[in-house]
């Protein structure tokens, strides 16, 4: 089901967790609210459950209006940061709780329960585990019950709130990409919190990005990172380093040079560029133009090396990711004077929305 | 006092602590606070169990069979397990609520509650009792009203069972509070979410969260029900055969010198608090057993 939600506003006391949200979630589509912690993306994913009230606007599920509907009425799986299942019930019980609650008409018989419970174990790849207390279960393994609990009821959409944010960093990325792959075999419209840029980056159809309960842009994993609509979004969707300058003919001005700028038009005297650290390239010939810096360190492990270099003019800091065979050609060591090259730069002038 | 369920849980963990020889104490330390705590349990808490037995069976087992049959003691422990049987599912039903509207939900007033819940901890019981002599007495607010329509309180068994219920108040609610905040609505949310309703959802997730707690609750309330002297005993008015609780009945007959009745009924209370610490220890051992909280990875 397709979700919209408008003009969404909640405020707690006098901070503003959401200032007027108008969203929509495309039917089978898998969601991600990528922001900081505290942006508002957890109150925005449980005001569309129904567990938090809007303080105006509406939700609209699948066209209709959703709003005053009771939580039990909107059909929406939710999977909790921290699980919530039940302690003292066995992953059986867990799973099939939500067929136990049901009306005594709607409820199916036992032996369609154990049925479906056990298919739904199977589908996590946990059967071996029904009859344990969640207390014996990993963290990965909590997780994958609390989807299978939410999957039990047959939601029409799945809502998960930083599903993976209490795991440890190996078994995060083991279910995430579990995770995918079964969003590509049910296709239930799913949107999912996380603070986690690479998470959003590799789960999602789709990226919102939210700050200070502001939605700051919207698109494709590729579109949001490759044309960050503002520096706040660039800032978040990786590391980046910065430059101050001005911009003049499509062209950046800055202490170490001149460069060519892709997206910024017409004449700024202030203002910041950002570069990705795999869009520097370093230069150890004495004449070469670019940023003068001096080489801090270098972490040469896998295959890209990373080089921390600090300005020679002025205080900033430069981190540059090179192939590690390039690393070997440069002959780098920490204490060198170097210059830096933008490849690309993007150039957010000050004053715009979303710059810092 | 949920600290006490938690505290049994760092019992392993202190013993540990004293078995390595880096951090125990010296042999001089060890045996001057054993001896000191060891004491003081004999004098103040073994030796009085012992002289109360020993006291109600100094005049033979006939005796002591005589007290208990007697019907006055009878009608004492009549009245004492009824009010008993009354104050207790109720103040189970006010300590849940309170500890449920406290633990989740926000709402004004509610540190004016949480502190509200104390009052009979620390009022005098016998306070307690004058503010229902004050309130449905012959001579109080209420009393004419109710004279006028029939209804006996005070003097009578309403007014014991009120008395009874003040007093016990906090014991649940104390207990369960704590419990509750720590357990947070995550999982009462998730089985909403999940399509239960309101009650299913106190029935199937929270109640059997609480169970040991609350269970724990119920006999502290209970034992403190029999056992009150002090409020009971202002709005009683000692009427023998008709409005005199166990504790009441002991201290009639012990003014009256007959020490061996007195100790006689005073022995079953004993037993009840021997019987309360019995079931304590069990409902901590159950709770130990019960995983009390998710461990996180």
């Amino acid at each position: 089901m397709s979700i919209r939600v408008e003009n969404i506003a909640k405020r707690f006391g006098a901070f503003t967790a959401l200032g007027d949200i108008t969203l929509d979630f495309p039917k089978g589509e898998l969601t991600a609210l990528l922001g900081p912690s505290g942006c508002g993306k957890t109150t925005l994913l449980r005001i569309i459950a129904g567990l938090e009230t809007a303080d105006s606007g509406r939700i609209l599920i699948e066209g209709r209006d959703a709003t005053k509907k009771h939580v039990r009425e909107r059909q929406v799986g939710f999977v909790f940061q921290h699980y919530a299942l039940f302690r003292h019930m066995s992953v059986f019980e867990n799973v099939a709780f939500g067929l136990r609650v049901k009306p005594r008409r709607e409820r199916p018989p036992e032996a369609v329960i154990r049925k479906k419970v056990m298919a739904l174990l199977d589908l996590v790849q946990l059967a071996w585990l029904a009859d344990r207390a969640p207390a014996q279960l990993s963290g990965g393994q909590r997780q994958r019950i609390a989807l299978a609990r939410a999957l039990a009821v047959e939601p029409q959409v799945l809502l998960l709130d930083e599903p993976f944010g209490a795991l440890d960093a190996k078994v995060r990325k083991e279910l995430r990409s579990w995770l995918r792959q079964l969003h590509d075999d049910l296709h239930i419209t799913s949107i999912f919190v996380t603070h986690d840029q690479e998470e959003a980056l590799e789960l999602a159809d789709r990226i919102v990005v939210v700050n200070q309960g502001r939605v700051e842009q919207v698109g494709s994993p590729k579109a949001v990172y490759e044309k960050p609509a503002n520096a706040f979004v660039y800032g978040f969707l990786g590391s980046s380093n910065v430059l101050e300058g001005s911009v003049r003919n499509g062209m950046f001005h800055t202490d170490g040079g001149d460069f060519l700028v892709e997206n910024a038009t017409g004449v700024h005297p202030h203002a910041t560029a950002y570069i990705r650290p795999h869009d520097l390239a370093i230069d150890r010939s004495a004449n070469a133009k670019g940023i003068a810096a001096q080489v801090r360190r270098i972490l040469a492990f896998g295959s890209v090396a990373r080089v921390e270099l600090s300005g020679i003019t002025g205080e900033n800091h430069f981190e540059v990711e090179i192939p590690e065979r390039d690393l070997t050609d440069l002959d780098l060591s920490p204490g060198n004077t170097v210059h830096l090259v933008p490849k690309s730069l993007r150039v957010f002038p000050h004053g715009e929305a979303g710059s810092r | 006092m949920a600290g006490n369920v938690t505290s049994s849980f760092a019992a392993t963990g202190s013993a540990r602590f004293e078995n390595r020889s880096a951090t125990r104490d010296s042999g001089a330390v060890r045996i001057i606070l054993l001896a000191l705590g060891l004491g003081f349990f004999a004098l103040f808490l073994l030796l009085p169990l012992i002289v109360v037995f020993a006291e109600a069976f100094r005049k033979g087992f006939d005796t002591y069979w005589a007290a208990l049959f007697d019907p006055d003691a009878l009608s004492a422990i009549r009245l004492t397990l009824i009010a008993a049987a009354i104050a207790v599912p109720l103040n189970l039903v006010f300590g849940v609520s309170a500890a449920w509207a406290i633990a989740k939900y926000d709402f004004r007033g509610k540190a004016l509650l949480t502190t509200l819940i104390d009052l009979p901890f620390s009022v005098s019981p016998v306070i307690a009792g004058l503010i229902y002599v004050l309130i449905f007495g012959a001579q109080g607010w209420f009393g004419p009203t109710l004279a006028g329509y029939d209804i006996k309180i005070i003097f009578a068994l309403p007014g014991i069972v009120l008395a009874t219920i003040f007093v016990t108040f906090p014991f649940i609610a104390r207990e369960l509070i704590p419990l509750m905040e720590a357990q947070g609505s995550d999982e009462e949310e998730a089985a909403i979410v999940l399509g239960a309703s309101g009650w299913q959802a106190f029935w199937r997730v929270t109640l059997p969260n609480i169970k040991w707690g609350l269970l724990y609750g119920v006999i502290l309330c209970n034992a403190r029900a029999m056992g009150e002297f002090g409020a009971v005993s202002v709005v009683s008015g000692h009427i023998r055969g008709l409005t005199n609780t166990m504790p009441l009945h002991v201290e009639i007959l012990y003014n009256e010198y007959q020490f061996a009745a007195a100790f006689a009924v005073a022995s079953l209370l004993a037993l009840l608090a021997l019987f309360t610490l019995a079931m304590k220890s069990f409902i901590e051992w159950q709770a130990r057993r019960t995983p009390e909280k998710e461990i996180q990875p």
